[in-house]
């Protein structure tokens, strides 16, 4: 029997506020244990919470660039359970009415038709702090609550079970990534947890339109682990059934070393959240006015852009994806192209020797040593023939080491290219006189020696021979 | 006139007028308190240094020309406000060791004002009872008839003005835990209308009934106190926005023209006839001051008592899971976290406590939600309608506080039932979340104080207090002292 995949996804989305999301802590990563508390997010008696306003904007922004309603009056809810990371023994999240309902996103899985994955809901909520085992200073084998993860806000972004492969999985998580980091709300930092996800996964016969039941995957980490995941999950329901077993509703953990899940507890043993309205927070009211705000506030999304790159800038659709993979990197790109520069050069520089020289250094593109306008300077060198394509290579090295212009590179080390005719000819005439050999073996038909000569020239001009140049000359002294 | 009896408005002139010091007035206090505290049980903390460094400060203030009216007056608060530095247990077992590293907003106020600290209030545990017989420390006895109970769950707040403990206290009220009090001690107690005092740093019992209100020896007090704790703060969302009116300023209106509402359902058969009598002659006195009445009913009062104690205790529920044993509090030595849990929790709360979260987690359970906790929020809605249909047809309305006197100590305790419908006049209002006053209006034969309630719009403070003092210029009820 053929067996249809179905899954939903969950993903948790860290918001890049200075401050908590009901007090006036800081996010910052990696500080010493508890040093980032305060009464309330360590849940002290008689403390209350007071929502950041910022998270509420960071919210909508996320709701409108996937298609979302906002809903005009939203709560929150406790959301009720005993563990030690979670000092308040209940998270305040939204359960009824949440902030954004029923958006979508559209992908495109390489060579198939777009399709449309619907957005239940996305809603603002607390994180818990973090346990710490065997690490502590002190005395004592115990485990410690490190809480200045607590009360860091998280958007959950759930989506229907739209999704019909692991393959779709990713693109939608990929999509998805895109535009929260591309809005600036996340950093989107996977092993850091800034962005993580949990895959609802079942099988139905194909055709079949009742879904099977599902088991929800915890610990997704990075792309690769969403697919193989889902991946492995789907083969393990499908070999169930298929020996006359069922699949039970339950949570599983994912683990990464083995690329395999286990189960972590049972529908039986899952958790009554008790949820309710939390009452030491009123009701969250958002004019249209404020929504329409936001709009106004919103940047160009990605896929504004790519159509811009290649309606308007003639890119092809594969280039303008890459160049849109990140809004630092399409406006890297843009700026290149404000400055002159042409925009399918820029954008295969930026591709190429940027992209390495960024993956070599381990520099960002925001931290690039080469500014969009100096990258248009250098691209203009090779257009008008100060430098061959090939010496802009060398140019560029220096100006990603020493941050000087591509032009006082040129200057400085006489890089500019030798056009003139009767000094090239000079160099041919001495590299033939040299090799007469090779000369007679090219008149006597063997053509591949052209390029020893090619060689041998630019090598005696160090490379600053003009190409074209070099070998109309050579052509027409070799042909005698 | 001794020290201890005096009111705020009173001690405040003295001091002014260098007749008395503030160390002078806490020692005095301290004094009260070591002679009758045995009897009373008013105290779970007393913090007697500190006191006398806060009166020696106020002093230097007060020499200073800078005295405002709370400035070196003695003042006690109920355990459940966090006092930085200063233990604060909520009568629990569960916070016996509770040190807060912040204070409530409310006592910043006061603080701020310059008023000194006697100590903190025995209450039920974590404001759950209405007789003082729940807390981890012992019971608290009614100055008056010290076989008997003071109300609660500030009965300590009560028991400490009516004995000469304090000169002022503050209590919280979530179904009538300053008024019930108040009214078996001969206080004056104010509820305020739910967002007129900001809740942060006051330990949550059921945070959308919560609210923080002084219990005093007269209405000036009682205006004094509010005007000194009242207005928004910005570290409590559900605190309002609106301006605070100068209470003592409009103290003197009168009740000429006053409509007061009489609710039908408010005097019913089983009302002790004392307290009817009570009732009656204060109806009589307003109506000689100018007040006209008007018959009124709010028809879902018989459901207010089932409707609290489903949102009460779910929100309890909710609000006592912090107390796991983890960061604070009693830890039990255990092997394992559940049982760490368990055995933290079973050793730390009392059975009233373990009664009421058991209550509201089943409240609040996945199936009995909706018949619960969401029916019961319907009903807290047409009680709250009740109240502003018949706001738009009069001012105030009066009513009983308590259906009986205060009663003996030990006499419900095994009956929660009983227990809770000693509340049943006092409760719909904050299910209404509007405000309330109790006024001393008389004696049992027992020698027994009697209070009556003014029930307010929402933000109608200032007219309950002037309602309040126009009795209190024509009665000597709150004039009299327990002679202890």
């Amino acid at each position: 029997m053929k067996y249809q995949p179905v899954i939903g996804l969950e993903v948790h989305v860290q918001l890049l506020t200075d401050t908590k999301i009901f007090c006036g802590c800081s996010t910052k990563f990696g500080a010493e244990p508890n040093s980032q508390t305060c009464p309330v997010c360590l849940g002290l008696p008689g403390a209350l919470p007071v929502l950041n306003k910022k998270v509420v904007e960071f919210a909508i922004k996320a709701g409108l660039s996937t298609n979302c309603s906002i809903t005009p009056r939203s709560l929150f809810a406790r959301k009720n359970y005993f563990y030690p990371d979670l000092p308040k023994g209940y998270q305040i999240s939204q359960f009824e009415d949440p902030i954004c309902q029923w958006g979508w996103l559209d992908i495109k899985v390489d060579g198939e038709e777009t399709k449309r994955i619907r957005i239940t809901r996305i809603h603002m909520e607390e994180d818990a702090g973090k346990l710490v085992h065997g690490e502590l200073s002190g005395p004592g084998d115990g485990s410690g609550v490190d809480l200045n993860r607590a009360c860091t806000p998280l958007l959950e972004v759930v989506s229907e079970p739209d999704l019909r492969s692991s393959d779709e999985a990713v693109v939608y998580l990929k999509q998805l990534h895109q535009i929260v980091t591309w809005l600036g709300i996340c950093d989107g930092n996977m092993e850091e947890g800034s962005f993580r996800c949990d895959a609802n996964v079942s099988v139905m016969p194909a055709g079949s339109s009742t879904l099977g039941t599902r088991a929800e995957i915890k610990n997704v980490n990075s792309f690769k682990f969403v697919k193989q995941a889902i991946e492995y999950e789907i083969g393990r329901q499908i070999e169930l059934i298929e020996d006359g077993g069922t699949v039970v509703q339950e949570t599983r953990l994912f683990d990464p070393d083995s690329g395999t899940t286990r189960s972590m507890r049972s529908k039986e043993e899952a958790h009554d959240y008790r949820y309710f309205p939390d009452p030491d927070l009123v009701p969250l009211v958002i004019s249209d006015q404020w929504i329409e705000r936001s709009r106004q506030e919103l940047p160009e999304l990605p896929e504004q852009r790519q159509r811009r790159f290649t309606d308007d800038l003639g890119l092809t659709l594969y280039d303008a994806e890459v160049l849109t993979s990140s809004r630092a990197l399409a406006d890297y790109f843009e700026a290149g192209v404000a400055a002159g520069g042409n925009a399918k050069a820029i954008g295969n520089w930026i591709m190429g020797e940027i992209t390495r020289a960024l993956n070599d250094s381990g520099v960002s593109i925001e931290a690039c040593p080469v500014t969009p306008g100096q990258l248009a300077e250098l691209l203009k060198l090779i257009d008008i023939g100060t430098i061959s394509g090939k010496i802009a290579k060398t140019v560029f090295e220096e100006m990603w080491k020493s941050g000087k212009t591509p032009q006082s590179i040129v200057e400085e080390q006489g890089l500019v290219q030798v056009s003139d005719s009767g000094a090239i000819e000079g160099i041919i005439d001495e590299i033939m006189a040299a090799n007469a050999g090779q000369v007679e073996e090219y008149r006597g038909g063997k053509e591949k020696v052209f390029g020893f000569f090619v060689g041998q020239v630019m090598k005696a001009s160090r490379g600053k021979a003009n190409p074209s140049v070099v070998n109309e000359l050579l052509l027409s002294k070799l042909k005698g | 006139m001794n020290i201890f009896d005096m009111t705020i408005h009173q001690l405040h002139s003295a001091l002014k007028e260098k007749q008395l010091s503030s160390v002078e007035a806490t020692t005095a206090m301290l004094a009260r308190i070591k002679a009758v505290e045995p009897q009373v049980g008013s105290f779970i903390t007393l913090t007697p240094e500190q006191a006398l460094t806060d009166a020696a400060s106020a002093d230097i203030r007060i020499a200073a020309g800078k005295a405002g009216v709370l400035t070196g007056i003695p003042l006690a608060l109920k355990d459940i406000f966090l006092t930085e530095g200063i233990r604060t247990t909520c009568g629990s077992r569960i916070l016996e060791n509770f040190i807060p590293p912040y204070s409530a907003t409310s006592w910043e106020k006061l603080k701020d004002q310059g008023a000194v600290l006697l100590g903190k209030l025995n209450q039920d545990e974590f404001a759950m009872g209405s007789s003082n017989e729940s807390s981890a420390y012992g019971i608290t006895r009614n100055p008056w008839d010290t076989s008997c109970i003071p109300g609660g769950s500030s009965g300590g707040s009560a028991a400490a003005v009516a004995a000469g403990e304090a000169i002022a206290t503050l209590g919280t009220d979530t179904g009538g835990s300053i008024r019930q009090p108040a009214s078996h001690c001969g206080c004056v107690g104010l509820k305020p209308t739910y967002g007129r005092v900001s809740r942060y740093g006051v330990i949550a019992y059921a945070s959308s009934l919560d609210q923080v209100g002084p219990l005093t020896r007269d209405v000036a007090d009682c205006a004094i106190m509010l005007g000194a704790i009242a207005g928004h703060d910005p570290k409590d969302s559900t605190s309002v926005d609106t301006p605070v009116p100068d209470y003592t300023a409009s103290l003197t209106t009168g009740v000429k023209g006053l409509k007061i509402g009489l609710p039908k359902e408010y005097f019913i058969a089983g009302l002790d006839p004392e307290v009817q009598v009570a009732m009656d002659a204060a109806i009589e006195t307003y109506r000689r001051l100018g007040a006209e009445f008007v018959d009124i009913s709010l028809p879902h009062t018989d459901y207010a008592v089932a409707t609290y104690y489903l949102i009460a205790t779910a929100e309890a529920s909710s609000n006592l899971a912090r107390y796991d044993g983890v960061r604070f509090g009693h830890r039990a030595e255990a092997n394992c976290l559940l049982d760490m849990y368990g055995k933290s929790r079973s050793e730390g709360f009392g059975a009233e406590v373990k009664r009421r979260i058991m209550l509201g987690t089943y409240a609040l359970s996945s199936g009995y939600y909706d018949a619960y906790y969401v029916k019961a929020q319907k009903v807290r809605t047409l009680i709250m309608n009740d109240f502003m249909a018949a706001f738009a047809n009069v001012d105030v309305m009066l009513t009983p506080v308590a259906p009986t006197p205060a009663f003996k100590i030990g006499e419900k305790i095994n009956d929660p039932l009983q227990m809770y419908l000693s509340d049943i006049f006092t409760i719909p209002v904050n299910l209404a979340g509007t405000c309330a006053m109790s006024l001393p209006a008389g004696f049992s034969a027992g020698g027994l104080p009697i209070g009556l309630q003014l029930i307010g719009k929402p933000f109608g403070e200032e007219t309950l207090l002037q309602a309040g003092y126009a009795f209190e210029q024509v009665t000597e009820w709150h004039s009299r002292k327990a002679t202890i």
